[in-house]
C-alpha cells in the first residue's frame, strides 16, 4: 500500500485509531478472501480495490474535489445516485460494517441499537473513515426509526439531507416519493452548483444502468452448477459497487463475467458440482462484514444470491431509458427506486415473492435469512419470510447477529446443522 | 463393528463406544482444553474395552469442541447427533429439547431421528447449564442439589433472563428474605419458559425427549412439561444423547477414514 498518511492527516483522520483499523483489515481479508480456491483471475482488480480502499480511491475523491467536484455520502440503496452523477458529483456508500468507535458512538446513542447505526456514528465521531471525512454532505432516509433519529445527531457533525422514504406503496406514497426525489435534485444542484440537464441525466441513467446490468450479468452466471464464483466474492463486488468509479467498475465486472462464461462452458467452478446452494437474505452486509458468508462457504455450501441491499435490491431494477425530458427521467428514477423491497414497507409482499422465485431460478436448496441485532423491520419480517418459504417447502435458517466475531462458532454450528439437514432431505 | 461418538460439551465430555447393541460410556469434565478432554475420554474408553484405535471403524466428534479433535473421522453438529440419539433412547420421539452447558436448543425431527427444523438460543448463556451453575453458586448450593431444594416450593417470578442480571436478582431476593426453594423453583421455571417459547416457534412435538446435562434436573423437567402442555421424557442416558447419536451415525453413514479429522 502506498503511503497515504499525509492525505489521511489532511482529512483530519484520527491516525492512531485508523492505524488499528488498517491493521485488522488486511489479515482478515487474507483469511477470508485469499484463502479461497479456484478464484477467478478477474477478482484481482477487486482485491486491488480493497487493498487501496482507503488509498487510491480516496485520492481520486480528493482530486475530484480539488477540481471543484463534490462528494456525497449515502447509507441506503434508496438514494438515487443518478442525480448526484448528473450533477457532476460522486456518490459513495459510507462505511458501517465493523465495530468501531463504539465508546464515542455510545456518547450520543443508546447502547442497544442496530450495529450499522452504531458503526456509522462510530466512524464519524472516531474520525476513522476517509470516505466520511471526504463528504461535505450526507444523504439520509427514513427507512427505519433508528437511522431516522440518528441522522438528527449526525447532522451535528456533517450536514445531512434526509429524504422521506414512504412506508407503503400507494399512489399518494408514490407522489410523496416523487416530490422527495425532485427536492433531492434541487438540493444536489444547489450543493454542487451544477444545473442538471436532460442530457447529463440521460447519461447518468445510462452509466448507472450499465453498472446494474453488469451486476445482473454476474448474478445470472451464478445459476450454473458448479457455481463459477463464490458468494463471498460476489458480495465483495456488490460492496465495492457502492463506492468505486462507475465506468471502471462496470468494465471490470464485465471482464470478470467474460472469464466466468468460459468457466461455465468448461464446467469449472469454485465448489464441487452438487454442493448445497444457498440464498442469503436479510439486512445489508456493509464492508467489511463478511462473517456469515465466510462461515457458510467454509462449511461446504455456496451462496448463489444475496437478496439484500448489498445485493439484488441494489441492482435488480433498471431505470427506463426512454424519458425525453428531465421531468420524465426524474419520474422514471422515482418509480425505479420505489420498487425496492425494503422491510420498511408494509406490507412487503414483493420481497417474499422475490425470495421464493429466486430460490427457483437459482436452484437453491435453502435460504439463510440473516438479520442484524436490533433491526426491528427485518427481525419482525423474518416471520413473513418463514411463512412464505414454508408454503413453498423451501428450508430456511434464521440468524441474528452483529459485527462481533465472538458468535462465529455458534453460527457455524447452526449453519452446519442446517447443511446436515439439507443433505438428509 | 466398533464405532465411537465423542461429544465435547462446554462443561462435560461424553464418549460412547458402540458395538452392535452393546455400548459403554465415559463422562468427564471438559476443563479448559476440549482437545485434551476429547482425547483422554477416547483413550479411556478404548482402555476399558481393551481396544486400539484401529479396532474402531469410525469416530464421530460432536459438541462445541468437535473442531478441536484431531483423531476423529468426521465432525457432525450436536443438533444432528441429538436427533439421532434421541430416536435411539425414545422410539418415535419427534422433538428434542437439549439444554447443555452453554446453549439450549429445540430440535423437531421426523420421528425417525432426522432433523426437520431446529432453534437455538442466542450467544449468551441465559437459561443454560452455566446459568444454573452461576445461580447455584450465588445460593451456596451445588447444581446437583437444585431440584431437591426446590421440591414443592412455589416459584417466585424471575424477570431477568440474562445470567448476570438474574444472579443479582437472586441476591436481592435473598436479601428480601425469600426462601431459597422458592427462588430456585423460579429459576427452574424461567429456564423452562425460555425453551418452551423456542419450541412453540417450531411447532409442538408429540413425544418430547429432554437431553443434555440440565435434563438431570427434575425441577426444570417438570416446568418444561407444564409449559409445553405434554410430558417431556428424561431417560437415564439423556445426557449421553449426543455421544450416542454420534456413535450411531458413525455406524450408519459412510464416513470411514480417508480424511481423518475434517
Amino acid at each position: 500500500m502506498a503511503d497515504h498518511r499525509k492525505m489521511w492527516e489532511s482529512l483530519g483522520l484520527d491516525l492512531e485509531s485508523h492505524d488499528q483499523l488498517m491493521k485488522v483489515l488486511p489479515p482478515t481479508y487474507g483469511s477470508v478472501y485469499m484463502s479461497q480456491e479456484n478464484r477467478p483471475e478477474g477478482m484481482e482488480y477487486f482485491d486491488f480495490v480493497v487493498s487501496e480502499v482507503h488509498g487510491q480511491r480516496i485520492q481520486e475523491l480528493q482530486d475530484h474535489k480539488a477540481a471543484g467536484g463534490k462528494v456525497i455520502g449515502a447509507f441506503c440503496v434508496y438514494v438515487p445516485e443518478e442525480i448526484v452523477r448528473a450533477a457532476g458529483g460522486i456518490q459513495v456508500g459510507l462505511c458501517s460494517g465493523v465495530e468501531i468507535g463504539t465508546a464515542q458512538a455510545e456518547k450520543v446513542l443508546p447502547r442497544n441499537i442496530c450495529p450499522l447505526i452504531k458503526s456509522f456514528m462510530g466512524f464519524k465521531l472516531g474520525k476513522v473513515c476517509p470516505y466520511f471525512e471526504s463528504c461535505d454532505m450526507v444523504v439520509g432516509e427514513t427507512t427505519c426509526d433508528g437511522k431516522k433519529k440518528a441522522f438528527e445527531i449526525l447532522n451535528d457533525f456533517v450536514p445531512v439531507h434526509v429524504m422521506e422514504t414512504p412506508q407503503m406503496k400507494r399512489e399518494k406514497d408514490k407522489a410523496l416519493w416523487l416530490s422527495e426525489v425532485q427536492d433531492f435534485l434541487a438540493a444536489v444542484e444547489e450543493y454542487t452548483g451544477n444545473k442538471v440537464t436532460a442530457e447529463s441525466m440521460r447519461q447518468a441513467i445510462k452509466d448507472t444502468n450499465a453498472k446494474r446490468r453488469a451486476l445482473l450479468r454476474l448474478n445470472e452466471l451464478r445459476r450454473h452448477d458448479p457455481a463459477p464464483i463464490s458468494g463471498k466474492d460476489c458480495l465483495l463486488i456488490e460492496q465495492i459497487s457502492m463506492y468505486d468509479d462507475v465506468p471502471r467498475f462496470t468494465a471490470q465486472v464485465n471482464a470478470l463475467c467474460d472469464e466466468l462464461e468460459v468457466r461455465v462452458k468448461e464446467g469449472k467452478g469454485v465448489a464441487v458440482t452438487g454442493a448445497p446452494r444457498l440464498i442469503l437474505s436479510g439486512t445489508p452486509m456493509a464492508l467489511p462484514n463478511w462473517k456469515v458468508p465466510h462461515v457458510i462457504e467454509t462449511s461446504g455450501a455456496v451462496i448463489v444470491a444475496e437478496e439484500m441491499c448489498t445485493g439484488l435490491r441494489y441492482f435488480e431494477n433498471l431505470v427506463p431509458e426512454e424519458g425525453e425530458t428531465l421531468e420524465q427521467m426524474v419520474e422514471a428514477i422515482a418509480g425505479r427506486y420505489l420498487d425496492i423491497n425494503c422491510a420498511c414497507f408494509t406490507p412487503n409482499d414483493g420481497r417474499m415473492e422475490r425470495i421464493v422465485s429466486l430460490a427457483g431460478e437459482m436452484k437453491a436448496d435453502g435460504v439463510i435469512n440473516c438479520t442484524l441485532a436490533f433491526c426491528d423491520p427485518y427481525l419482525v419480517e423474518a416471520n413473513r419470510v418463514g411463512k412464505a418459504l414454508k408454503e413453498h417447502k423451501i428450508p430456511l435458517l434464521n440468524l441474528e447477529t452483529d459485527y462481533g466475531q465472538e458468535d462465529s462458532a455458534q453460527i457455524k454450528t447452526r449453519v452446519e446443522a442446517f447443511l446436515e439437514m439439507l443433505e438428509n432431505r | 463393528m466398533f464405532t465411537v461418538g465423542i461429544d465435547v460439551g462446554s462443561i462435560t465430555t461424553k464418549a460412547v463406544l458402540m458395538n452392535g447393541s452393546d455400548w459403554r460410556c465415559v463422562i468427564r469434565p471438559t476443563g479448559c482444553s476440549p482437545r485434551q478432554a476429547g482425547s483422554e475420554a477416547f483413550e479411556e474408553l478404548l482402555g476399558q474395552a481393551g481396544l486400539k484405535r484401529d479396532d474402531v471403524t469410525c469416530v464421530v466428534g460432536t459438541g462445541y469442541g468437535r473442531i478441536s479433535l484431531p483423531f476423529i473421522d468426521k465432525a457432525v453438529t450436536e443438533i444432528t447427533c441429538h436427533a439421532r440419539g434421541a430416536h435411539h433412547l425414545l422410539q418415535g420421539a419427534d422433538m428434542v429439547v437439549d439444554i447443555g452447558g452453554q446453549d439450549s436448543k429445540v430440535i423437531l425431527t421426523d420421528g425417525r431421528g432426522n432433523v426437520v427444523n431446529f432453534a437455538m438460543n442466542d450467544k449468551c448463556a441465559a437459561g443454560t447449564g452455566r446459568f444454573l451453575e452461576v445461580i447455584a453458586a450465588a445460593l451456596g448450593a451445588d447444581v446437583s442439589e437444585l431440584a431437591d431444594l426446590a421440591r414443592g416450593a412455589e416459584p417466585v417470578q424471575i424477570s431477568s433472563m440474562c445470567t448476570v442480571f438474574a444472579e443479582s436478582e437472586v441476591i436481592s431476593l435473598l436479601a428480601q428474605g425469600v426462601e431459597k426453594g422458592k427462588i430456585i423453583a423460579g429459576i427452574h421455571r424461567s429456564v423452562a419458559l425460555r425453551v418452551a417459547a423456542m419450541a412453540e416457534r417450531l411447532g409442538k412435538g408429540e413425544l418430547i425427549l429432554f437431553t443434555g446435562g440440565v435434563a438431570k434436573n427434575e425441577g426444570v423437567r417438570e416446568y418444561l412439561s407444564r409449559e409445553l402442555g405434554r410430558e417431556t421424557v428424561v431417560t437415564p442416558e439423556s445426557q449421553l444423547a449426543g455421544a450416542l447419536g454420534a456413535a450411531l451415525l458413525a455406524r450408519e453413514r459412510p464416513w470411514v477414514s480417508g480424511g481423518r479429522g475434517r
